[in-house]
């Protein structure tokens, strides 16, 4: 057994880890250095979380060893690496929403063997830390009221707290707006300044180029390799580690001559679950043959804006047209036979069912219709001729039509669900963040069906947090914040800069300064 | 001389539902929704009954009936936490197993005979206040278990919302999840959790048993232990709520006896005032609890899985 070199915080040899006889991690060698920066890259279902989750205790290996700081251990629990001082921060969070943030860093904290404090003393730690970490939070007020990019800081802080040394991010990026990523990056540099090794997960390889120290690319729950800034020759070779084979991103799509008028909506105004008005006074028309790019930070309103077009939730004020009529008042499936069909985020909550099959799941909303009704019953022969036919055209990997949805990996499951909308031959095509969460090579497919649709003349809106994705697809970009749209630009009249700003607020005043937008 | 009577009894009523009602709090916050409460109080009514008369000795029966309440604390953790079986089907099961056995038990045991006559509580006087005017005797004039409810009342409070074991104990019921990484033992929590709300049922079915009416009867909680969880809901987990509802219904018990045994409103049949207690409580669930906020992990069973 080779010893570890000195300054090795944490080193894993031939780590494995089954589930249910799928291979997650194979026989992986992964180390981070004291004070490093390690990114851990992969595409979707590499085995990058699974790693991660061991490590932090999570999950227990069939095979492997672990060794903290040159010593063998054995992580049992969550608790156990807590204790060696790895904390991880998962990519949904690990906080309570309805507890104060100082109650959420005091949890675990004497499970930590960290010493007991009360919560005023803890609060004022909370407050001088998050001061040395360059950011503001406010301890005593509620997880539920944090923007997202706050409650990260709370996960980290509370990794801190707990007085961990290796801190592991997973995907910390994905749901941070362009300019809380930079934010990030501060905090992160200035922990591995002192000290601590960041491991960061991530499948975003330009963040993981700009500022890791050594990169890990994982593909099929194997390791590719370990590359250091300095022997990487381009980007194109960690790509290909990625993916086995070249992707290039999607080509920015050529602006579209647009046709009739499809959709408008006046003055639209809708509430969310709680009654708040989230959207006001939204007005947008929308043409067949256009991508409408709506760019947002999550919880501006996008969500309701699209359930209130797709007619799941109700309005309060205002009217939506399509095709010139009025449909105020209509449900979701007479909503979707008008030819609204909605990619919903949320894929295995609203969009498709977890325990039922692929083919029930593709004939939810079209069972009413012929072919698939045949009198009073459905004529599944015809409906799983059909999943047949999808599953191929959309190259969805599942064992049949018949088999249960929840059995699908994550990026199957969205292809699935696009597979469903787009069958329908919609006439507006809402997808509301249509490729989060998924690797590349399923981002670029979604991207391509998304531009064939535009090109058979249907209208689409793509609801995007992703400026990439937005800018390459669009051929007009709105931005939404705060429940109005506060910017409405032609592609090629809008800058990536111009538009980061406003999703977060900022409005260009005639100065050229930015200003806040009316601060409630 | 009404008033006092009334007040007396109404916290009488009120301490099988306090009990319980304190029990389901903990382990609603928790996140286990514990269905059984029902039975588990049946057949501590009964084990303790039992055990009381033989000994002839009321804390013989206490011990035993909280005993019985441990066992099945333990045994509804086993199945739902361990085993992850449904929650509401286990507890439903206890109910009707408690309900037969019970009556099954009494049968074998005394037969057709009569049964035994268990010595009679002791009312414990705290003088010099049991001699205020008319609420001294209600309050401080009472038995033991009264007063010990009343206790736990702000201990159960306390830990619930001032300590470490308590925002454990909550952060179950929110997200065992968020629990698990913190390197809190959700699996150990959960037992110990059960095991007192066990504990706690079994505390008041002794009461009703050994203490209220000094027999035990078929079916003799009448619907408590639903009424207790009814109760838990509308103090939404707060253990002063929970005091403070249990009064509620305790009053509404009392009245309903005081009405009928002082024979006002003759006109009323007996029945509609017997049922007063238990429209209080639907009542009082649809005003206040329609909106109660239910932890998101209740019922749910926990494993790992990211």
């Amino acid at each position: 057994m080779m010893s570890d070199a000195p300054g090795c915080a944490v080193r894993t040899v031939g780590i494995t880890k089954r589930f249910a006889g799928v291979v997650a991690n194979k026989s992986i060698d992964f180390d981070v250095m004291t004070g490093e920066i390690h990114g851990l890259l992969g595409e979707n279902g590499a085995g990058k979380t699974t790693l991660s989750s061991i490590v932090s205790g999570y999950y227990q290996p069939d095979e492997g060893e672990i060794y903290v700081r040159g010593k063998l251990v054995r992580i049992n629990s969550p608790k156990d690496a807590l204790k060696l001082g790895i904390g991880m921060v998962y990519q949904h969070f690990s906080l309570v929403p309805r507890f104060k943030v100082v109650e959420n860093v005091l949890l675990g904290l004497d499970v930590a063997g960290q010493k007991t404090k009360d919560l005023r003393t803890l609060a004022n730690a909370i407050t001088q830390r998050s001061a040395e970490l360059g950011f503001s939070i406010d301890p005593w007020a509620e997880v539920s009221e944090l923007s997202i990019g706050e409650r990260q800081r709370v996960e980290i802080l509370k990794v801190l707290f707990r007085g961990a040394s290796i801190i592991i991010l997973d995907e910390p990026t994905s749901v941070l707006a362009p300019v809380e990523v930079e934010g990030l990056f501060r905090t992160i540099k200035s922990l591995a300044s002192q000290g601590r090794s960041v491991v960061f997960i991530t499948h975003k390889l330009v963040e993981a180029l700009e500022f890791c120290d050594r990169m890990t690319v994982l593909r099929s729950g194997t390791k590719v390799g370990t590359l250091s800034k300095s022997e990487l020759q381009s980007t194109r070779e960690i790509v290909q580690m990625m993916f086995g084979a070249e992707i290039e991103p999607t080509a920015t799509r050529a602006i579209t001559r647009v046709g009739d008028e499809v959709l408008r909506a006046e003055g639209i105004v809708v509430e969310n679950d709680l009654g708040q008005e989230v959207v006001r006074d939204v007005s947008l028309t929308l043409h067949g043959g256009e991508v409408l790019g709506l760019a947002g930070v999550e919880g501006n309103g996008q969500k309701e804006l699209a359930e209130a077009l797709a007619a799941i939730r109700p309005l309060k004020a205002g009217r939506i047209l399509i095709g010139g009529k009025s449909i105020s008042g209509s449900n979701p499936a007479e909503q979707y036979d008008l030819g609204v069909a909605y990619i919903t985020d949320d894929r295995v909550g609203e969009g498709l069912v977890r325990d039922l099959s692929v083919s029930e799941n593709l004939v939810l909303k079209s069972f009413r219709r012929r072919p698939y009704r045949k009198g009073f019953v459905i004529d599944w022969r015809t409906v799983e001729k059909e999943t047949d036919k999808l599953i191929e055209e959309y190259g969805i990997v599942a064992l049949g039509p018949k088999s249960i949805v929840r059995t699908l990996s994550g990026g199957n499951l969205q292809k699935l669900l696009v597979a469903r909308e787009l069958s329908s031959k919609p006439i507006v095509l809402i997808a509301n963040q249509p490729t989060h969460g998924l690797d590349a090579r399923t981002t670029q497919y979604i991207h391509q069906k998304l531009i064939e649709q535009a090109s058979q003349g249907r209208a689409v809106i793509l609801i995007s947090n992703d400026l990439d994705e937005v800018f390459s697809l669009s051929d007009r970009i709105a931005v939404i914040y705060r429940g109005e749209i506060i910017g409405l630009l032609p592609r090629e009249q809008a800058t990536r800069e111009q538009v980061a700003h406003l999703m977060v607020g900022l409005r260009e005043t005639s100065g050229g300064a930015q200003t806040a937008t009316e601060t409630s | 001389m009404f008033v006092s009577f009334f007040l007396g009894s109404m916290l009488r009523s009120a301490t099988p539902i306090l009990f319980t009602a304190l029990g389901e709090a903990y382990g609603e916050s928790a996140g286990v929704l514990n269905i059984g409460a029902e039975g588990m109080m049946l057949t501590a009514a009964f084990t303790a009954f039992v055990a009381a008369a033989s000994a002839n000795s009321l804390l013989v029966g206490v011990i035993a009936g909280v005993g019985t309440g441990i066992v099945f604390g333990l045994l509804f953790a086993v199945l739902v936490v361990t085993l992850r079986a449904d929650q509401i089907v286990i507890g439903v099961g206890f109910d009707i197993a408690a309900a037969g056995l019970t009556s099954l038990g009494l049968r074998v045991i005394y037969g057709t005979a009569q049964l035994p006559v268990l010595p009679s509580r002791e009312v414990v006087d705290i003088a010099p206040l049991s001699s205020i005017p008319v609420i001294g005797k209600a309050f401080f004039s009472q038995d033991a278990m009264v007063y010990l409810a009343i206790l736990l009342v702000p201990v159960f409070y306390y830990v619930l919302y001032r300590t470490r074991f308590g925002l454990k104990l909550r952060t179950l019921g929110e997200s065992p999840m968020v629990a698990d990484t913190a390197g809190v033992n959700v699996f150990l929590m959960r037992y110990i959790i059960l095991m007192l709300v066990g504990a706690m049922a079994g505390l008041a079915g002794t009461y009703l048993s050994i203490y209220q009416v000094g027999f035990f009867r078929d079916d003799m909680t009448q619907g408590r232990g639903f009424i207790a969880i009814g109760v838990t809901m509308f103090a939404r987990w707060n253990p002063v709520g929970v005091f403070l509802a249990s009064l509620l219904y305790g009053g509404a018990e009392s009245l309903a006896g005081g009405v009928q045994a002082l024979g006002f409103l003759r006109t009323i049949p007996n029945e509609v005032v017997l049922i007063l207690p238990y429209i209080f409580t639907i009542g009082g669930l649809v005003a206040l609890a329609r909106r109660a906020r239910l932890p998101p992990a209740l019922a749910k069973p926990y494993r790992r899985e990211l």
